[in-house]
């Protein structure tokens, strides 16, 4: 054989969860390759997706692999052939900004990160002033991809402008909506990049100090980000950023199993060592966030995607979008389909277009029923609303909200009565406490729904009034919004809380 | 539950773990995974531990641990096998796979087999929600999660 050859077969959960491990356990001592466990390309259909690469030639896709493909995949006569995975259909529809490297480099080499555009933005920032940082942020139009899409350099603004002795960033990497994985691929594909995106937040707004809190359901990556801390310290990116002068250290936290300790302020109290209860705002996190100091806490891809906002300009990245939605959003295709995984974009597709043809329809290819949009908190959308275009304020005006952007199908056998009862199961199970509306407002959603299901239309205006309670009464999003899911499929989906009532009659 | 005396091995224990934490900022959520690692459990004569090393009262250690799903007041089971429960599972029919765990392992979300091999625990998402129904076993993330798979699964665990 002439030149090197390079296998890649992802370290990724949703790969690994696929049977990665397998594949990669059969190449692990062979002496003519090297394997390189890099993260997903985000087509998780085609997981475990193999790559092999002769020397600098292309990168061809074979997938979905298992062990028994190996053979045949290394001499080239494997039927599980996809071509140059840079000619792949659905990777080359993206616009890949946050995710340019993550599936194409090993994310814990330094040097590979450097080698794909890795710490230009940083050494960029270290150039300028914080102001100019916050400046360059808030004209790319970046807004919070936690799910409030607040606009990132407003906020930075705030911290920066506040005087104090310490100043923190706090990357949000909770990430509990269901449907959603951008943060745990982000961290488990390209890591560097979070720590990159953290420390230019550091330069802006002064702070010296970071930390990560990363929910415990994501054992790998935990395991990635603690590794990629420990290179990053002993490389000189973290202490004394690149020999700058300028210090910024940062940690690994775990979280444990709590998802309203996704919510800022419950995520502060939980980093302090409390239990994770929300907290009245004011004070802002921004001037009173962690131990009473200024704090930028900020989701995952929104520190993630400053160094490419650094590296292009915030042109570059302003350019992209719809409306008040700039740049890109890593939209995350999950439930039942067809073609499930992440897919980067510009903001405005639209939701037919993403659950028909990005997703390709059904897993099942019977017909979609609804898709929820944004997480447990996020409305039911049905057929009738797949024009909405992609964006923060068109789903607002549709009752809805994009969140985290996970988009989740459901076929025509779900069971619409059912979700909206696991709704208020799951703001029950995981209320914090605090206000009433949502702690027993929920308990009680749980009971009127099952009324409705055994038949009691009485028991409707009650649900209707209760959601209004809860969205009335509850501090925080997780008892304001629940009604949204609840009363989407109420509204869209009257059949299915009438069924029960055909029955009982 | 009394608050028993510690045993003088488990308080030494516990008081190490605490004082490898003790430099950090808001050590509290380190130090009981820490203790939930070592015990399986996070018992409950270790909480006066905690609260010494920490400077708060054991109610308030106690209302930390009983705050988070993550933390158990006693040993699970010898594996632990977590079935996602959320949307995007449900999606792909998760409840009939909960059930069917729950019909063969004779036990609701939380319990345990009465021979000790196995822990059923519900989840919210494992961000695995392109591949589900999906589940951790032992920490190990599986997806496509059938009835098939599920049985491989149990068996290996010995249920
Ligand atoms: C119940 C609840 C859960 C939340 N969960 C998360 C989460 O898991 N990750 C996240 O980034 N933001 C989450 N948020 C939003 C955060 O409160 C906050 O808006 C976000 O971390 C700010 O960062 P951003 O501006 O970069 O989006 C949640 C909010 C609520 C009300
Ligand atoms: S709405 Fe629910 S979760 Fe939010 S602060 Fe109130 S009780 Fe806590
Ligand atoms: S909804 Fe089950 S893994 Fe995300």
């Amino acid at each position: 054989m002439t030149g090197t050859r390079t296998i890649y077969v992802p370290r990724d959960a949703a790969a690994r969860a696929l049977g990665a491990d397998a594949v990669a356990a059969t190449l692990a001592n062979n002496p003519d390759v090297t394997l390189v466990r890099n993260g997903s390309r985000g087509m998780i259909w085609l997981e475990p997706l193999v790559e092999v690469q002769d020397g600098d030639g292309p990168r061809m896709a074979y997938g979905p692999a298992t062990a028994a493909d190996i053979p045949a995949i290394l001499d080239g006569t494997s039927d599980k052939a996809l071509g140059p995975t840079d000619d792949l259909p659905s990777m080359k529809r993206q616009t890949r900004l946050t995710f340019q490297r993550v599936g194409v480099i090993d994310p814990l080499c330094l040097r590979d990160y450097e080698a794909h555009g890795g710490l230009v933005g940083l050494r960029r920032a270290l150039a300028m002033s914080g102001t100019e940082i916050v400046t360059e942020v808030t004209d790319s139009g970046l807004r919070g991809r936690g799910g409030a899409g607040f606009p990132t350099g407003i906020k930075w603004n705030t911290v920066a402008g506040a005087e104090a002795t310490q100043k923190y960033i706090i990357c949000n990497a909770d990430e509990g909506d269901s449907g959603t994985f951008a943060d745990r691929m982000l961290m488990e594909g390209d890591p560097f990049t979070l720590i990159e995106g953290m420390i230019i937040a550091g330069l802006a707004v002064g702070a010296t100090r970071g930390y990560v809190y990363l929910r415990s359901e994501y054992p790998d990556a935990i395991e990635a980000m603690q590794e990629a801390v420990e290179i990053a310290r002993t490389s000189g990116l973290l202490g004394d950023v690149l020999g700058s002068g300028r210090l910024f250290d940062m940690e690994i936290r775990i979280g444990a199993g709590a998802y309203v300790c996704g919510e800022e302020t419950s995520l502060l109290n939980s980093l302090e060592g409390k239990r994770g209860v929300v907290r009245a705002k004011p004070p802002l996190p921004a001037l009173e966030g962690f131990l009473g100091k200024p704090t930028v806490v900020n989701n995952v891809i929104s520190l993630a995607t400053v160094p490419v906002i650094l590296e292009k300009g915030a042109a570059h990245y302003r350019d992209f979008g719809l409306g008040r939605s700039r740049g890109t959003i890593p939209l995350q295709i999950a439930g039942n389909v067809r073609q499930g995984g992440l897919f980067e974009t510009a903001f405005g597709l639209t939701l037919g277009e993403i659950v028909e043809d990005i997703a390709g329809g059904t897993a099942t290819g019977r017909p979609v029923k609804a898709v929820q949009v944004g997480g447990p908190l996020g409305a039911y959308f049905p057929l009738s609303k797949f024009d909405t275009p992609f964006g923060y304020e068109e789903f607002d005006g549709q009752g809805g909200l994009i969140g985290h952007a996970g988009v989740v199908v459901f076929d025509e056998t779900a069971d619409m009565l059912g979700m909206a009862r696991f709704a208020m199961e799951f703001c029950a199970v995981e209320s914090c406490g605090k206000c009433t509306p949502c702690r027993i407002g929920a308990v009680r959603g749980v009971e009127t729904i099952d009324r409705i299901g055994r038949g009691d239309a009485a028991a409707i205006p009650l649900l209707t009034d209760l959601c209004e309670t809860m969205k009335d009464g509850s501090l925080c999003a997780l008892g304001g919004f629940t009604p949204f899911p609840v009363m989407s499929a109420l509204t869209h989906f009257p059949d299915d809380f009438a069924k029960a009532k055909e029955a009982a009659e | 539950m009394h608050s028993a005396q510690a045993p003088a091995d488990l308080s030494a224990q516990v008081a190490a773990i605490c004082a490898a934490h003790l430099g950090r900022e808001g050590p509290m959520l380190p130090i009981l995974h820490d203790v939930q690692h070592a015990f399986g459990h996070v018992p409950e004569a270790a909480l006066p531990v905690i609260a010494l090393a920490l400077n708060v009262t054991t109610a308030e250690v106690h209302g930390v641990v009983s705050f988070y799903h993550d933390f158990r007041d006693a040993p699970a089971g010898r594996h632990v096998v977590k079935i996602c429960r959320a949307e995007a599972c449900q999606a792909m029919g998760a409840n009939d796979l909960a059930d069917a765990a729950k019909a063969r392992l004779g036990v609701d979300w939380h319990g345990t087999t009465t021979d000790g091999s196995v822990t059923l625990e519900p989840v919210y998402c494992l961000g695995l929600c392109a591949c589900g129904p999906a589940a951790l076993v032992d920490g190990v993330v599986v997806g496509r999660v059938d009835k098939a798979r599920l049985d491989a699964i149990l068996e290996e665990a010995g249920a």
